[in-house]
């Protein structure tokens, strides 16, 4: 460890760590452009200028490495005009167009502007006029080329993370620019984060873009539920609208950074899947018995399962489910109800895989079910439904999945002819749910709040972005409820109650409440 | 003139083929010291010589080479920078078209010291006639085994290629240099880490100037006392001056480290042009900032013209008569910086732009008096915070030559004289780029 001392404040820190890193860890704000602790160190943007006593001129401290006594001040007179200096050259070419441009309220330059620019601009000749004005360069990005600052961050990280080479500068000196390779367009699976990472306007989300001054919006910590990463995310949302289908609450979807998980990126796949919550919902309880309010409804399913013969029913859970909602999922069908026939995993549905986050496991979380149900190999969803198939079960319990989706094709019209009775709880409004006798809606991943166990044992928080739509509920709810009603007293008001009965039952679970998961997570103690 | 060392096959006929410099003792001294010397001892002739750099920073030779590291497991890579961007100097292309054989011994000897088997020459691409010759002698050096498996049967081997370069100029800094040899863009690198331990393909690397590596046998031959002699103190040997510009005799001239401006000037070059009254001197290439003729009575070595406030740089010594105009200078000046800078770090790329289109519309005419301070204030904040000096060198000529013909520019502006410029210049189709 070294000990250093920033803005007269001591520290002591990892030898041989870049000094931006220290000054990031003492929460020191210092301007940046091009420096991303994801990627190479570039050092072209110039603007992280330090005063080190004892070095003759400023240094950027991206590229200075900490050593044992060193002195550094990021707001002294000196340092504060280097960094001054640095962004008047920096606005010298560009186009100044804040008010038309996407970027503007998280836009680095402007931000840095406020806080260290001259209010004295020298610069009063022609600037420099570039090709590419708002032109799409893939699917999902637009560029605006005088806009772009040059700092090479989407070029290395086309480079270095998915080594797809899309991006280059070309020219020298002013006339640089930022383009993709002739014949080249920007399409990979991770391309959505050039946006993020790009810190000014220039590189601008299309799917985005000018849908609402990023001001308006909120933002709610989450996971990420496409694949078995759970990679960190913020929801943005719109707060105000009510869910109407097809008009948006959810405007985007941003990383959030967790260097155990998914580092600052996340892949287009899950991006951009935030559709779905907007989208053919299921808003209505609808019931045999014609219920209409979740009391109702509730009384009416506890009854039919209570009523129903364990060993002629099954149950088809999802490993989309939180572990909160397993929980109660086990706690329901296979402690009180003892039903035989559980399973969650639907095999064939895998999707691709690769080196840098996606898995091929579609489901956030297929490790919490595996834990939580405990179930035998042989009990999979697969036999379950194999089961009903063979005419062997009366009644099937599915949460979330469209068995349209599932198995063979025509599964679910076989299933549906010879099961009595499908209970569907779910948030999809899809053939299953339209086929069913019960179903209840309840409330997706943005609309409540929960645990997910990824791949790799950590157990990440999802949050409430946007109330339910229409009469959804989250399925933690609509759980405990129906256990109350079976007459175990499975009483929960917050998720937050439901996980600390869940750690104290499950051994891998030991020790973790919300608060220590945080924000970054919690791994199971015990695998 | 003195004694030529360097330049004693600049008039030989064909001395550039093996079957001349070979009977005037092309490879006599790399024959000698190869597998016989240490490599130790070779690097230690080398600094006790007071050789430095002759690319431009000056920088101990000997003292370069220490940095390789000794217990490398990678393989240490000599690049020879023939490059040759800056403006007035044409020195190395003189060795590389007249004398090639001296460079390939020089390369032998010093990759020998350094413990590599392999060298690059990087040649500026417009150097069609010094690249024939240049190849042709390493054809002849590698047909002879004077390179390849088994350097004169010694049993060291020793592999060189001829890279040509395509034309830019900082890609004579010497990371640049190294990024285009990898076939990259040619950005400059963040230092640290330096080449002698990050280089080539992240090989530890020692890049050193044509002339600097011509030196290295003649030191060898001699002895370092006999090179320390020749030059100044603590800047051994002799050197070749690029003298262009307005003097009767303009060419390349070897002399002395520490030889007088005015004695090259007046007594060598022939003095100025027609009789005329001296204005100005640039002594080191473009980015060396200007004397002015009061200003002439230096010595001509590195620690000579720094004290004088200037640098010795590459030796391009650009003289000047008083029918000079320093705006134009200056134009020229900063329309070279701000069309070869790299455009990688912001006040470069932003400050050379801008500076040119400022003194741009000083001379057509347009300019006013403020944009001389503001001039000089891009170029102060343009210094010290890139990541080559690059910036530094694109500043030097703004501030000094501004500094120094305070009135003359002052006089450009208010006189309205540029009016006819721009006309001439629209005529001429000119741009600002
Ligand atoms: C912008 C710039 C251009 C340069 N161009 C050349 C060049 O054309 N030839 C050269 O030998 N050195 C050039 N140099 C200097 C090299 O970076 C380096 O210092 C030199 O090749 C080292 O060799 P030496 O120690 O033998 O001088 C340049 C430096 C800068 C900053
Ligand atoms: S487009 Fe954005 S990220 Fe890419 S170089 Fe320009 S400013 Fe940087
Ligand atoms: S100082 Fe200029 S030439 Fe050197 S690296 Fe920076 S932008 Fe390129």
């Amino acid at each position: 460890m070294a000990n250093i001392t920033i803005d007269g404040k001591p520290y002591s820190v990892p030898d041989g760590s870049l000094l931006i890193d220290a000054i990031d860890q003492a929460k020191t704000k210092l301007p940046r452009y091009c420096y991303h602790p994801g990627l190479s160190v570039a050092g072209n943007c110039r603007i992280c200028q330090v005063e080190v006593e004892k070095m003759p001129r400023t240094v950027i401290a991206c590229n200075t490495r900490v050593t044992e006594g060193m002195v550094v001040h990021t707001a002294s007179a000196k340092a504060k005009e280097s960094q001054q200096i640095v962004l008047e050259f920096l606005l010298a070419n560009h186009p100044l167009d804040c008010p038309v441009c996407d970027q503007a309220g998280e836009c680095k330059l402007q931000d840095y502007y406020m806080e260290y620019g001259l209010y004295d601009p020298k610069f009063d000749d022609q600037k420099v006029k570039k090709a590419k004005k708002a032109v799409a360069v893939g699917p999902t990005i637009m560029l605006d080329q005088e806009r772009c600052i040059l700092c090479s961050r989407c070029v290395r990280f086309t480079d270095e993370i998915t080594k797809t080479h899309e991006f280059g500068i070309f020219n020298r000196g002013d006339v640089s620019e930022l383009d993709v390779y002739p014949g080249m367009e920007l399409k990979n699976n991770y391309s959505g984060n050039v946006a993020d990472i790009c810190p000014v306007g220039a590189l601008t989300d299309r799917d985005f873009r000018f849908k609402m001054r990023v001001w308006y919006l909120g933002s709610q910590e989450s996971v990420c539920p496409g694949c078995s990463r759970g990679c960190n995310i913020n929801i943005n949302y719109e707060r105000s609208r009510p869910y109407k289908s097809d008009k948006g609450r959810v405007m985007r979807l941003k990383p959030r950074e967790n260097a155990a998980v998914n580092r600052w990126w996340m892949c287009d796949e899950g991006r951009y899947a935030y559709k779905a919550i907007d989208q053919d919902r299921m808003t209505t309880i609808r019931t045999t018995a014609g219920a209409t309010t979740w009391e109702a409804a509730v009384r009416e399913v506890a009854r039919l399962l209570k009523a129903a013969p364990a060993a002629k029913w099954g149950v088809i859970a999802s490993a989309q489910h939180t572990n909160e909602e397993l929980y109660l999922v086990r706690k329901v069908f296979k402690d009180l109800l003892k039903w035989p026939h559980l399973g969650y995993h639907e095999a064939g549905e895998d999707g691709p895989q690769d080196e840098i986050l996606l898995r091929k496991d579609k489901n956030p979380n297929t490790a919490g079910a595996s834990v939580i149900l405990d179930l035998g190999a042989a009990n999979g969803a697969a036999s379950v439904l194999e089961r009903a198939r063979k005419g062997e079960l009366e009644g099937l319990v599915v949460f979330g999945r469209d068995l349209s989706k599932m198995g063979a094709p025509g599964l679910l019209q076989e299933v549906r002819s010879k099961v009595r009775t499908i209970v569907y709880i779910g948030s999809a409004q899809h053939a299953t749910a339209a086929a069913a006798d019960v179903a209840l809606p309840e409330a997706c991943y943005a609309e409540k709040d929960g645990t997910f166990t990824n791949f790799e044992g950590r157990v990440q928080r999802i949050r409430m972005a946007v109330p339910p739509a229409g009469d959804a509920r989250p399925g933690w709810k609509i759980l405990s409820e129906i256990a109350a009603e079976i007459g175990e007293p499975l009483v929960f008001s917050k998720a937050e109650e439901v996980f600390k009965r869940l750690a104290a039952e499950q051994p891998a679970f030991a020790g973790m409440d919300y608060k220590v998961i945080g924000s970054q997570g919690a791994v199971w103690s015990r695998r | 003139m003195s004694e030529a060392i360097l330049s004693r096959n600049f008039n030989i006929p064909d001395a550039h083929k093996l079957s001349v410099a070979e009977p005037r003792g092309a490879y006599e001294t790399a024959r000698k010291v190869i597998g016989a010397l240490k490599p130790e001892e070779v690097t230690n002739t080398v600094l006790a010589s007071n050789l430095r750099g002759l690319g431009g920073a000056g920088f101990p030779t000997g003292k370069k080479w220490q940095f390789i590291p000794k217990d490398s497991k990678k393989p240490v890579y000599l690049v020879i920078n023939a490059d040759e961007g800056e403006p007035g100097t044409c020195k190395d292309r003189y060795i590389l078209e007249k004398d090639p054989h001296q460079l390939i011994e020089g390369i032998l000897i010093s990759a020998y010291a350094i413990g590599s088997h392999k060298a690059y020459i990087y040649i500026r691409g417009e150097y069609v006639l010094p690249y024939r010759n240049l190849q042709s002698a390493v054809d002849e050096a590698y047909a002879k085994g004077y390179l390849g498996k088994s350097v004169f049967g010694s049993g060291y081997a020793m592999d060189l290629v001829v890279h040509r370069g395509a034309g830019a100029y900082i890609c004579g800094e010497e990371t640049s240099l190294l990024n285009s040899l990898e076939g990259k863009r040619g950005y400059p690198r963040l230092k640290p880490p330096f080449p002698a331990i990050v280089g080539l393909f992240g090989c530890p690397t020692i890049i050193n100037n044509v002339e600097t590596i011509a030196c290295v046998p003649h030191i060898l031959k001699n002895g370092a006392a006999w090179f320390t002699a020749l030059g100044s103190p603590g800047n051994g040997g002799t050197h070749l001056f690029s003298v262009s510009g307005h003097v009767e005799k303009p060419g390349v001239y070897e002399l002395p480290m520490g030889v007088p401006l005015r004695d090259l000037i007046y007594k060598y070059a022939g003095g100025v042009k027609g009789g005329r009254a001296l204005k100005a001197v640039i002594p080191g290439g473009m980015s060396a900032k200007i004397l002015k003729a009061d200003e002439i009575d230096v010595k001509m070595d590195y620690d000579g013209l720094k004290a004088a406030g200037t640098m010795l740089g590459s030796a391009g010594v650009m003289v000047m008569d008083e029918t000079v105009c320093m705006v134009k200078m200056l134009y020229y000046a900063t329309k070279f910086f701000s069309h070869e800078s790299c455009g990688q770090c912001s006040p470069c790329r932003e400050g050379t732009g801008w500076a040119h289109k400022l003194v741009t519309r000083i001379y057509r005419g347009e300019g006013s008096v403020k944009d001389l301070d503001t001039l000089l204030t891009i170029a102060r904040n343009m210094e010290g915070r890139t990541i080559c000096v690059f910036a530094d060198a694109a500043a030097w000529p703004i501030q000094s030559y501004i500094t120094k013909f305070r009135a003359e520019f002052e006089d450009y502006i208010v006189s309205g004289r540029g009016k006819a410029v721009a006309a001439e210049l629209e005529a001429a189709g000119a741009h600002a780029h």
